[in-house]
């Protein structure tokens, strides 16, 4: 793979192994979590990316997810519950040479800081979101999130929730994220491909990582799991490649049925009726975003990868162009510019 | 500059005034604000002192004629110091009903009243509450120097063969109240003419219409009957130098400009749009040349956590809000507190609470500033004194801020943010060094290792090879930065932090008290109260009375001689725009018996009222 090659720094970025992104702090999540495997891949994919560590930035907010940052021998920021991406703008507006990853969950980035995280997206700033999606609040020991499925029962919603979940594919795409996808914690090749597609993309790149909480909320991705319905339901996006999944002696297509996604048999239709996954495609990962178990496959892998104007990119341009124009400021001549007296 | 003289007008009386206070007033369509603006260039050219005051409603377009759609500008200049706006006017131009009404009261008996007659129709009328006409009533013109000028009909009159549609003609009639006004105060019109030109010198009929009315307003007051005499002001004898009009927002702008400039390092400026304080963001993002970048944020907590996040880069983080907004960044402030990361604040107070007044004035935010944040969350607080003194005040901020690894909160208001004073323009050279040192050294290195002197933590960008480390809002042991839950260190932090921030007032000089070092009675205010207290106080004192007032820059910490001060008076006066902030203060921490005056009208104190209360204070026994 290409190398980041984020800030000048990068020509001389050291040859790294994993443990030189281990931090000296013990790690703290409970016995089983599934946070364990997602710490592991990424410092597992930080020496592919070819930034020297001093470059890389972890950025978090408030939950289990965001403890992250103490475990990572990098510059990290620990900072309030669902303001991470704000100071990820911040942070990258002041600083466009360093690398920067924000970690967050369901909650901190879909509820506290649902806001914030809609204008990351929208205004494509180059930062790598994870969102560890748990369906659970796990810090506050057991509420619903916002992705939890309606009728829920937990320590808040004694007799079910009463509030639709939010899919965190459908809202990005929806924010005009220009680069999402999905992974799961127990897929370790696939979370390792997919960090390193999400960390190389220029503008925000959101990647929801499907996680499992063993103590509030085990097996709520158990459809990617278990062995048998892992082999049905898993759809792997793949760019130029149908919309196929399946067991090999039974494999299924979603093809459009007008503007519908429908589920047919493979041998039933002719090649040329195959949905080929196109990641340019923004509309088409609107509709596949919607796919889940059990009426349709769970899609896992790059949904949307476009290119678009980079906030900060544009703003510093707007810096460059005005010191070249008319040269750096200068206060002394600021001050006496304009309508001025001698007394 | 060279003496501006107004055209030649000998046939008439001129009488010298030493200082004149003139309102205008009319609909939020009359153009009331730039009538006042041009007005005040005018007085700044004459060489005058001046204090500002516009005064508009919060709605943009405000229903024509209403009360609550007037807008008004107001203005004192003098050959003297002028302190403040003025309390009671000399003059008053009101261009309809409405504005008589809602301003008649401020007028001086024998003051000089202008309406324009052409908007007292029945309709104005009725909206403005009139049952008759008040210019009907004898008992006006026996109170005021009423004079009745048909100002639409003369300004159409003046631009009749002009190729302009009858509301564009219309539209200039506020120039024919400023020609006029000019006229009475012996205003040079070169400046208004000037601008003229610059503004609409893409449209030459516009400028044109503009040029004539002005003249027509000029002359009209040189040629009418009506007008048996105006007035001259001389130059005011202020400090020799170079001279330029400063609003307080403005001055907070440039002064953010001044430090980047001299900290060699960029600014980011998160902001969410609210009024008083937007014209911050829209005038630093006009100077990009700096290397000011500017976020308008999704909200005010993004505004203060890009800020932050900024911060934490090792730029010079900044946001600016007012109270409303400050309530939202309260959790984003305590961060910075926890982080040990520069940071600062601007709040431009308004009347409150909630919504409250967004367009007027309060001091009532003190308390927010000092204990708006949950827990122990000391910060540190200065108030700039005048709009020119805002420059000062943000650099100072940020200095601060950068040398001692602390949130800086600024309290300006929107009296000093729309206000505008002649400034005498610094050598910013001559500014205190901003030196900040990112520190890479690895040896020794720990997060949370303080400066002895500040007890400042040391500030490392991403990007220094060797001191890669998190830093958080959970609490951390002192020096290494780890995550502590220890009790004992806990507390130790608390006092740490509250600490720093006390550290800072070896940066504050000896107090400057106004009249002797001991006296019967010691004035004491902050903010933008400073015209006011000064101009109640230097008139107590040329009655005789034993009366002295300082003015407070720094609200945390106070200053290191303050107690002592207090304590050299029999009696403490501590007037200021919110029900008694500052004199609780002063009453917990020194146990000095400091009485408030307090009004909270969304306007500033008057003068007047303070000079009355300093006179009763002192009346009275001990």
């Amino acid at each position: 793979m290409s190398s980041l090659g984020t800030g000048a720094g990068a020509a001389a970025a050291p040859k790294y192994t994993k443990k030189d992104f281990e931090s000296d702090q013990d790690v703290r999540w409970c016995p089983g979590c599934g946070d364990y495997a997602i710490l592991s891949a990424i410092q597992k994919s930080m020496p592919d990316l070819g930034v020297p560590r001093e470059n890389i930035v972890f950025i978090s907010g408030i939950g289990c997810s965001s403890r992250f940052p103490y475990y990572m021998n990098t510059y990290g920021f620990h900072t309030i519950h669902g303001r991470a991406p704000a100071i990820a703008t911040g942070l990258r507006l002041a600083r466009p040479d360093v690398k920067v990853f924000l970690v967050t969950g369901d909650g901190d980035g879909l509820s506290i800081g649902g806001n914030h995280m809609l204008h990351i997206l929208r205004r494509n700033v180059d930062v790598t979101i994870l969102l560890f999606n748990n369906r659970i609040y796990g810090l506050t020991k057991g509420q619903y999130s916002p992705t939890s499925e309606l009728g829920k029962v937990t320590k808040s919603t004694p007799m079910g929730s009463a509030d639709r979940p939010i899919n965190p594919l459908a809202f990005a795409l929806g924010c005009g994220a220009t680069f999402v996808a999905r992974t799961v914690d127990r897929n370790i090749p696939h979370m390792d491909a997919m960090l390193k597609r999400a960390a190389l993309h220029k503008g925000t790149a959101f990647l929801e990582i499907l996680q499992n909480c063993p103590v509030y909320n085990e097996g709520a991705w158990n459809v990617v799991y278990e062995k048998e319905s892992k082999l049905q339901f898993e759809l792997r996006l793949e760019h130029g490649k149908p919309l196929l999944f399946g067991p090999p002696d039974d494999r299924r297509a979603v093809i459009m049925d007008g503007v519908v996604p429908t589920v047919v048999k493979a041998k039933d239709v002719p090649e040329s009726a195959l949905w080929v996954h196109d990641e340019k495609n923004v509309n088409a990962a609107k509709l596949i975003a919607d796919l889940f178990a059990p009426d349709f496959p769970v899609p896992i892998g790059v949904l949307s990868a476009i290119e678009g104007p980079v906030y900060e990119d544009v703003l510093l341009e707007q810096e460059r162009r005005a010191i070249s124009d008319r040269g750096p400021g200068e206060i002394a001549k600021l001050l006496t510019s304009g309508d001025t007296w001698k007394i | 500059m060279a003496k501006m003289v107004a055209p030649a007008t000998a046939t008439k009386a001129r009488r010298e005034l030493e200082r004149a206070v003139v309102r205008f007033a009319g609909d939020s369509g009359d153009g009331m604000q730039l009538t006042g603006e041009q007005f005040t260039t005018e007085s700044a050219w004459a060489g005058n002192d001046i204090a500002t005051l516009p005064n508009f409603p919060a709605e943009i377009r405000a229903p024509a004629g209403t009360l609550f759609g007037v807008s008004s500008f107001q203005l004192q200049f003098g050959s003297q110091r002028v302190y403040t706006p003025g309390d009671r006017l000399d003059c008053l131009v009101a261009m309809n009903p409405a504005a008589l009404k809602v301003h008649l009261a401020d007028l001086k008996p024998g003051g000089l009243l202008i309406v324009n007659t052409a908007a007292y129709d029945k309709r104005n009328l009725d909206k403005a509450g009139y049952a008759a006409n008040p210019l009907d009533d004898a008992a006006l013109a026996e109170r005021y120097r009423l004079h009745k000028v048909d100002m639409t009909g003369l300004t159409l009159e003046a631009q009749k063969d002009l190729p302009l549609n009858a509301k564009e003609k219309d539209r200039t009639k506020n120039f024919f109240a400023l020609g006029l006004v000019s006229w009475i105060y012996t205003r040079p019109l070169e400046p208004t003419l000037d601008w003229i030109g610059k503004k609409f010198a893409k449209s030459k009929d516009v400028a044109e219409a503009n040029t004539r009315v002005l003249k027509a307003g000029h002359a009209f007051g040189e040629t009418a009957e009506i007008f048996s005499e105006h007035y001259t002001i001389e130059a005011a004898e202020m400090p020799p130098g170079l001279y330029r009009a400063m609003t307080g927002n403005r001055a907070l702008a440039w002064g953010l400009l001044a430090a980047a400039e001299r900290s060699q390092l960029p600014i980011v400026y998160g902001a969410y749009p609210i009024t008083p304080a937007s014209s911050i963001l829209e005038e630093l993002a006009m100077h990009k040349r700096f290397r000011i970048r500017t976020i308008q944020a999704e909200d005010e907590i993004a505004a203060v956590t890009a800020a932050i996040g900024a911060s934490f880069g090792g730029a010079i983080g900044v946001t600016g809000s007012s109270g409303p907004g400050i309530a939202l960044k309260g959790e984003g402030i305590g961060l910075a507190v926890m982080a040990e990361l520069p940071l600062v604040i601007f709040n431009i107070q308004r009347g409150g609470p909630s919504t409250g007044l967004p367009t007027k004035t309060e001091q009532a935010d003190l308390m927010q500033a000092l204990y708006g944040r949950n827990s122990e969350s000391p910060i540190v607080v200065i108030a700039p004194a005048t709009p020119g003194d805002c420059f000062y005040i943000a650099y100072e901020a940020v200095r601060i801020a950068a040398k001692y690894m602390v949130p800086v909160m600024v309290l300006s208001d929107g009296f000093l943010a729309n206000g505008s004073e002649p400034w005498l323009i610094p050598d910013p050279s001559t500014l205190p060094a901003t030196n900040v040192e990112f520190r890479s050294e690895q040896e020794g290195f720990f997060p949370y290792l303080r400066d002895p002197a500040t007890l400042a933590r040391p500030w490392v960008r991403p990007g220094t090879p060797g001191l890669e480390h998190r830093i958080g809002g959970i609490e951390k042991q002192d020096v290494t930065g780890n995550i502590s839950y220890d009790p004992e260190n806990h507390d130790h932090m608390v006092r740490t932090r509250a600490e720093k921030v006390r550290r800072v007032a070896q940066e504050i000089p000896p107090t400057s008290i106004n009249g002797a070092a001991t006296g019967d009675l010691l004035v004491v205010g902050w903010g933008s109260t400073y015209g006011s207290i000064t101009a109640a106080v230097e008139r107590a004192q040329a009655d005789g009375k034993s009366v002295a007032s300082i003015h407070l820059r720094h609200l945390n910490p106070l200053p290191p001689d303050l107690g002592h001060i207090l304590r050299e008076y029999r009696k403490v006066l501590v007037p200021e725009i919110n029900s008694g902030q500052l004199v609780r203060m002063l009453r917990a921490e020194y146990l000095v018996d400091a009485v408030g005056f307090n009004r909270v009208r969304g306007l500033p104190l008057m003068s007047d009222e303070i000079y009355e209360a300093i006179n009763q204070l002192i009346g009275e026994r001990q």
